[in-house]
């Protein structure tokens, strides 16, 4: 196991340094424009030779990476917050994010499962039509689409909750407030919509799989109830490919929506991808790029871990 | 022998078996049922994604039919007084006593906001030659040109009446000052007289800018400054207030002092018409100084039937206009072809690259198999968001928008189609009858192509169709967050009218209703469908629903 986890995790950060390297030379590449305060210019000017911009792109990498090694400098914003380090830029918009995005799981989840269960007892009857259809319907719909209808209904129409988040001053300087909790209910619900779809329809197929496999009938033989034989065995086995990606979709909510940031102007690391884009703030763009490229490889090998975890016999990538 | 010279041997030739009584073998009376045939006719027993089918087919139509039958498409029309209107049918408006299709708004209004509509009718019923209004009120909300479209109640809140009803946008644009040369004016004149339908109107007596009319407020900000062509005053001299509702108080100053008029049926609005020396009201004046003949002319047109004589046709906007004036069912259709275009494209990119990719991975295995995984896996690795940022950064000013877009969708689009062929060929290479060929001596791209691949194209056509739906999320996403723009005068796509919308849809919600449901028919039917041929193209599945 252990050698198996090494091996993955090697991979990993092999795709993660390609992949981190291209990047790097497609933004160094682009052209970049000079501020027009000519104070900026020259303190822009000298951090640039600093960093060796007029040396060779590999040389430049490696000073890139050297920096990050030693100090943990992964460089400066010029445009979105001027001459603060990206690293701090993108600690501040790390909560906001992770809040939305873990109140929206712990939220869906017990409700995913729940209703994947419902449909998968209930085959073929009205309950489960109802749900499929439903999960058909929620999981195609985009997520914007979501967003309008809830701002629609809870703003203009109930008034019951603000068009967009409280700023962090305005909620009491924390983002632990109940008031905070309170104004981030409506992007949390249209996270929640799509999220709860997917899981129902995701624990259906496998509890539907296991329901009808040959030791739900011994189990039945044995003496057990059908509620008793659904709990302890079936539902336990279609668990396997269900925890993995619950625990994945745990490590996906730092990435987080950038629609759904948007919508709601909450301030965090999608919004940040957007100010960076629009700005141009190259080193913010390259730090979020690194960002979502980790969380995207991280999440997918937790998932191939923890299946050989969860259950032993199976080794993700191997032949 | 002779007999051998046949290369095929004709079906004459071959005879059944059958010695004596005993049949060995006989004709098959059915016919016999190919992979394909037995997938449509499993898929169309699939009523939810026939249905979808269907409706794909309506959606594709719309946007195939609507260019070539509207007017508004024929003359690429672009109206900026008839922005962000609603759904607007004149006939149906019409025929149905402007209830239907009329272009309205629910409006709640104060009493001067009340009278201002009325007073857009009745300003439109003015009688020619009469030099002074004549008309009623309440003639004036029989005008075909009058806001209001019903009025629902009215009601009294502390001192001020108020007013519920639906009010045409399109007509409550009433009139507008222009500025014309004079051969349009002469234009203008001559169509009047052909087609019995007025559109100048006297001018506003603003007064000069040394002593301006006190009754005129021609603010510059006020677009609607044409309609106030009755006395009005301001209550309170706080402008504010009155750029902020935009009404005015009429008055009467028949008896010497400014009297505030409130609305009553009969009520006849005094007029503010510039007059001549001899008292009679002037349409249109020249402005500016230049040789004869070289003049603009200011004049008042009624903007409904200008619109009309500009164009040849009433205004007609099955669902109403977009943000800049353009009619936006037209909008969508050039939307709905962009967006479709654009992924049935990059489908069928993904469909080709994917198939040759994972063919050659999944038959050679190996270390050929090793080293494309570690690509496709780096492919893999970097997030679409990235990937189609760092292509519009790069290339959009080279190529366009709408290339360095495709160029990011194939780049990492074609990862899960190579997945799949090679999932299938890792299933199929080692069974018999590729081992049979092997043998016979066909060559490997004999043995990939014609006796592997055809088992795959199941799965790969399915996961190629849903890849569509895919494709125009992450358009209408990308052209949302601003990172793309595929937005012109000529092409859209539904993400560029949506993220136009999204700022001003709480205001104009029509704008964001069409394109937002458009998306979601187009997904929800797209991932039926797919779902349907996954189901049909699984032969594992046949005969279990039956």
């Amino acid at each position: 196991m252990g050698k198996y986890v090494l091996k993955r995790v090697l991979l990993m950060f092999f795709t993660f340094f390609v992949i981190t390297l291209m990047c790097f030379l497609l933004i160094r590449l682009l052209p970049r424009e000079m501020p027009n305060d000519n104070n900026l210019k020259e303190v822009i000017k000298a951090r640039w030779e600093a960093l060796g911009y007029n040396k060779p792109l590999l040389v430049q990498f490696g000073i890139y990476l050297k920096n990050i090694f030693t100090a943990f400098d992964f460089g400066t914003s010029w445009a979105i917050s001027k001459m603060k380090p990206v690293t701090e830029l993108m600690g501040e918009r790390l909560l906001p994010t992770v809040l939305v995005n873990l109140y929206s799981l712990v939220f869906s989840i017990p409700l995913g499962i729940a209703f994947g269960i419902i449909a998968a007892v209930k085959k073929n009857k009205w309950q489960d039509q109802v749900i499929s259809i439903l999960v058909m319907l929620f999981v195609s719909i985009p997520s914007y689409v979501y967003a309008f209808l809830v701002q629609y209904f809870l703003y203009f129409k109930l008034g019951w909750f603000p068009l967009t988040i409280y700023s962090k001053l305005d909620a009491g300087g924390s983002y632990f407030t109940a008031k905070m909790f309170y104004s981030m209910i409506p992007p949390v619900l249209a996270l929640s919509f799509g999220e709860i779809a997917g899981l129902t329809r995701f624990t259906r197929a496998e509890l539907t799989e296991t329901l009808t496999s040959d030791y739900m009938l011994l189990a039945r033989t044995k003496g057990l109830t059908r509620g008793q034989a659904t709990v302890r065995h079936a539902l336990k086995n279609a668990m396997v490919p269900i925890l993995p990606m619950i625990i994945s979709s745990f490590v996906g909510i730092l990435g987080g929506s950038l629609i759904i940031e948007q919508i709601f102007s909450i301030p965090g690391v999608g919004q940040l991808y957007i100010l960076s884009v629009q700005q141009l703030d190259y080193d913010v763009f390259m730090l979020d790029t690194i960002f979502y490229t980790f969380v995207g490889l991280l999440a997918n090998i937790v998932v191939d871990i923890s299946y050989g975890f969860i259950d032993p016999r199976i080794r993700m990538g191997e032949r | 022998m002779e007999d051998n010279k046949f290369k095929e041997i004709p079906k004459e030739k071959f005879e059944f078996a059958n010695v004596g009584d005993k049949i060995s073998d006989a004709k098959f009376d059915t016919k016999p049922i190919g992979y394909f045939k037995d997938a449509l006719l499993r898929f169309s027993k699939n009523k939810a994604s026939v249905a979808a089918f269907i409706i794909i087919i309506l959606i594709v139509l719309f946007a195939l039919i609507v260019p070539i039958f509207t007017n508004n498409a024929k003359k690429g029309l672009l109206d900026p007084y008839y922005a962000k209107k609603g759904p607007r049918i004149a006939s149906v408006a019409e025929g149905t006593n402007r209830r239907l299709a009329n272009g309205g708004t629910e409006r709640t209004l104060r009493e001067t906001s009340y009278i201002y509509e009325l007073a857009i009718g009745a300003g439109a019923s003015y009688v020619t030659g009469s030099n002074k209004n004549t008309v009623t009120l309440s003639q004036g909300s029989e005008s075909k040109y009058s806001p209001i479209n019903y009025l629902k109640s009215s009601y009294k809140q502390g001192k001020t009446n108020y007013y519920k009803g639906n009010v045409d946008t399109y007509l409550e644009v009433g009139f507008v000052f222009l500025s014309l040369t004079k051969d349009e004016l002469e234009a203008i004149e001559k169509w009047q007289a052909e087609n019995n339908l007025q559109v100048l109107y006297p001018l506003i007596d603003t007064g000069t800018a040394a002593s301006p009319n006190k009754y005129y407020y021609g603010f510059t900000d006020f677009s609607n400054a044409a309609n106030y062509w009755y006395k009005v005053v301001t209550k309170s001299f706080d402008t504010d207030i009155v750029r902020q509702y935009g009404v005015l108080t009429p008055v009467s100053t028949k008896d010497g002092s400014d009297k505030y008029l409130s609305y009553s049926d009969n009520l006849v609005l005094e007029d503010n018409f510039l007059r001549d020396d001899n008292g009679n009201v002037l349409y249109s004046r020249p402005t500016g100084g230049g040789a004869e003949g070289m003049h603009q002319y200011e004049v008042r047109v009624l903007y409904y039937n200008y619109y009309i004589f500009k164009n040849g046709f009433q205004p007609n906007y099955l669902l109403g206009t977009d943000s800049q004036g353009y009619d936006l069912a037209y909008r969508m259709s050039k939307g709905i072809q962009l967006s479709l275009i654009l992924s049935v494209i990059v489908s069928v990119i993904n469909f080709i690259i994917g198939a040759i990719y994972g063919a050659i991975e999944g038959y050679y295995g190996g270390a050929i198999d090793l080293i494309l995984e570690r690509v496709s896996d780096i492919l893999g690795g970097v997030p679409f968001m990235v990937v189609a940022t760092l292509f519009q950064m790069h290339f959009a000013g080279k190529v366009g928008a709408l290339p360095s877009l495709i160029f990011a969708f194939v780049l990492t689009g074609w990862l899960g189609t190579a997945y799949r062929v090679r999932a299938q060929f890792y299933r199929f290479k080692n069974q018999e009858y590729v081992m049979a060929a092997r043998t016979l001596g066909a060559r490997d791209r004999r043995i990939i192509w014609k006796h592997i691949f055809p088992n795959t194209l199941g799965t790969i056509i399915t996961s190629s169709v849903l890849v569509i739906p895919g494709v125009i999320f992450s358009e209408s996403m990308l052209s949302f967050l601003g990172i793309i723009n595929l937005g012109g005068s000529k092409t859209t796509s539904l993400g560029t009218l949506l993220a136009d919308a999204s700022s001003i849809w709480t205001k104009y919600p029509h704008l964001m209703l069409a394109p937002a449901v458009v998306i979601s028919l187009l997904m929800i039917c797209f991932n039926l469908f797919g779902n349907g041929l996954r189901d049909a193209f699984n032969p594992t599945l046949r005969g279990s629903d039956e």
